[in-house]
């Protein structure tokens, strides 16, 4: 995704987020097109924000959640898609626990395909939530120091983040234990940072990431107490960020294990509810966009 | 030009067990056609190759289908388990050459030193995987900011210095020989040349593609690419292709691992390890010739001779008195490679146009032509 795009895809979520908090309704609605999310893993906020945006948008939406039947299995990924596709609906949109399942999968379908989040890979709706998230507490992203701290290694929220965010100007660190730090990242424009202290030094915005439970006892990081005790936002780390720094986190949150309960329910700084809200707006916009670019014929 | 035949010292052949992947008849039809006439073949079948009865299962279904040689290698380890010694011994009296857990390196240290010092009194040949099974982990490709980016768990190229600087210290201290098959990382070449230095008895090899191709072949989540050791970056590819001209690896072979469509129509972390490579073996390795690396004669080295040594297999040469186990070669004919066109049942393998120089014309077994002119 280019700049202009980012921009012009915030630009329309702004607006519909305005629209939605004044008469909960988007400034128009495209109905007679089918929306078929298709989850082969749990979410609670991407699937409803999904089939929220669906709704406003007029139209049909069909939820599949396959994240705990047999289907969830890759030998099937394709047979479901083409059965899908032989719907013909206008949008899939797809999460799977595997990377790239959402590139294989649109080469196997004729409509639109929405990739709401891969394996280790990408969660481009996401940045795109976070950004504007971001725009409409500090009025820009040029310039801003945003710090992304926690399982970088297996967050796809953290590498959308990371692209978006470089190429509209934020300076981006990523804080994390060595165990939890993935190869490379310095050669994403993102500045590594192996403690809290240096990598909030002046920050902006401090975005936090879940730590999945599975890596939370001794495979990547000794104990829950140990990774709060220096991974862990309170109010002390936050201290050496900016004294009107915001706090992100894409969610769900582990309560007093990357963040403190005060501060995640600190109306003033915490922004992790209007991420929730903005998230909706963001995804009429980009259903809005995929259904006219079919309609003149561009490329999804 | 007329060449001995060519020597692959490893090949996955599926049969017995995996019959819709490959049989022993039609992976000995694209060795054929690509100029091999002995396959050492890798006990990773189903069952396992840990026992006499399923040598010989080997040597009958060869000796009636298969249009080339095909010699075993047997398990180290019972079922490829990890666990238990084979019979070597037995086994060796059985015809087989060489003993390895295929794409399983043994993993418990000790054991690999027992079964060193054990195959060391009976003069047998170990053939080690070069990744230790703790490190590889999960992993699927090359770790590195490309695998950061598509979002896949990595092997990283110390799993492979690790698991080669291990065994080369073992074999050292047992005073056996070891051998390496398809080497991919710089850090396992510098191990392996190190302790040729210093008078270690080990050898090497690698395949075509850790001298062709590099992990970009893996953007886009290609599942072709996705092997065992992973493609690399252009610095191990370049020390590989280095290792094979000054002779550190001895030998090319073409570790062919032919998988089913359904097995690589996957996401790419559950697609199977492997590429179909018996056809390749040939006109990618010659690739050192067209560009003055190497003469053609020490290329065959590393395919014939070479080989035939560490491993004991008949033939690799061109004598009186020794098997018509013949290539001819149209040295500088240039055509593509197209996986879609091999004669293995899988075409599992990231080629599409891939222009290369070089081809067999005919090939011999025992005087009896197996490919090209009238067979």
């Amino acid at each position: 995704m280019s700049r202009t795009e980012i921009v012009q895809y915030i630009d329309r979520a702004d607006l519909i987020a305005d629209r939605l908090a004044r008469e909960n309704q988007p400034p128009g609605t495209l109905p007679g097109h089918l929306l078929i999310s298709l989850f082969f893993e749990n979410s609670t906020r991407t699937r409803a924000s999904f089939q929220i945006a669906g709704q406003h948008l007029g139209f049909n939406v069909v939820d599949m959640s396959l994240a705990t039947s047999s289907t969830g299995k890759g030998e099937t990924l394709l047979d479901t898609a083409m059965t899908l596709n032989a719907m013909r609906p206008d949008v899939l949109v797809v999460r799977h626990a595997m990377s790239g399942v959402p590139h294989l999968l649109s080469h196997k379908v004729n409509c639109a395909v929405i990739n709401a989040g891969d394996g280790n890979h990408e969660h481009p709706t996401q940045a795109l939530t976070d950004a504007l998230t971001i725009r409409r507490r500090k009025g820009t992203l040029e310039g801003l120091t945003v710090a992304i701290c926690g399982d970088i290694m297996h967050s796809r929220v953290a590498r959308s983040n990371i692209r978006l965010l470089t190429i509209m100007g934020s300076t981006v660190r990523v804080v994390a234990p060595a165990t939890l730090m993935p190869a490379g990242i310095e050669t994403f424009g993102a500045e590594p940072f192996e403690s809290m202290a240096a990598g909030l030094e002046g920050a902006d915005v401090v975005m936090m990431l879940r730590l999945q439970l599975e890596r939370m006892h001794g495979s990547h990081v000794p104990s829950t107490r140990e990774y709060f005790r220096f991974f862990g936002l309170d109010s002390d780390k936050l201290r050496a960020a900016k004294d009107d720094a915001v706090i992100m986190h894409p969610g769900p949150i582990n309560r007093g294990v990357e963040l403190d309960s005060v501060l995640a329910d600190d109306i003033g700084r915490s922004l992790i509810l209007e991420q929730v809200a903005h998230g909706v707006a963001v995804r009429i916009a980009v259903l809005e966009a995929l259904v006219q670019k079919a309609a003149t014929g561009a490329p999804g | 030009m007329l060449a001995p035949g060519l020597i692959d010292t490893r090949a996955h052949l599926r049969e017995p067990g995996a019959e819709h992947q490959e049989t022993l008849f039609t992976a000995s039809r694209a060795a054929a056609a690509g100029g091999i006439t002995s396959i050492l073949c890798t006990p990773d079948t189903d069952p396992v190759i840990d026992g006499v009865a399923e040598v010989e299962f080997i040597s009958r279904r060869a000796r009636e289908t298969s249009l080339v040689k095909v010699y075993a290698s047997a398990a180290i380890t019972v079922g490829s388990q990890g666990r238990q010694l084979t019979e070597m011994g037995l086994l060796a009296e059985s015809g087989v050459l060489a003993f390895t857990d295929a794409n399983r390196a043994v993993e418990n240290a000790g054991l690999m030193f027992r079964a060193l010092k054990y195959a060391r009194s009976l003069d047998l040949l170990l053939v080690q995987h070069p990744e230790h099974p703790t490190l590889t982990d999960n992993g699927t490709m090359n770790a590195g900011p490309l695998a950061t980016r598509l979002g896949l768990p990595s092997r990283p190229p110390i799993a492979e210095t690790i698991l080669v600087e291990r065994d080369l210290r073992l074999a050292e201290a047992a005073g056996a020989r070891i051998h390496f098959p398809i080497l991919s990382t710089r850090g396992a070449v510098a191990a392996v040349r190190a302790a040729k230095e210093r008078g270690v008895s080990v050898t090497a090899g690698t395949a075509p593609h850790y001298f062709s191709l590099t992990e970009s072949e893996v953007e886009g989540w290609r599942t072709f690419a996705k092997v065992s050791p992973p493609l690399r970056v252009e610095a191990d590819r370049a020390a590989i292709a280095d290792a094979v001209v000054d002779g550190v690896i001895d030998v090319i072979a073409s570790d062919h691992s032919p998988h089913h469509e359904d097995s690589k129509r996957q996401p790419f972390e559950q697609a199977a390890f492997g590429m179909a490579a018996l056809e390749t073996v040939l006109p990618l390795s010659l690739e050192f010739v067209h560009s003055g690396r190497m003469s053609l004669l020490e290329l065959l080295q590393r395919v014939t001779s070479g080989p035939a040594a560490i491993f004991g297999v008949p033939g690799g040469r061109l004598a009186a008195g020794e098997a018509a186990d013949l290539v001819l070669l149209d040295l500088d004919r240039a055509w593509v490679l197209d996986a879609k066109e091999f004669r293995s049942k899988s075409q599992n393998a990231p080629y599409t146009a891939h222009p290369v120089r070089g081809k067999a014309i005919r090939t011999v077994v025992d005087g009896r032509p197996v490919f090209g002119g009238e067979q």
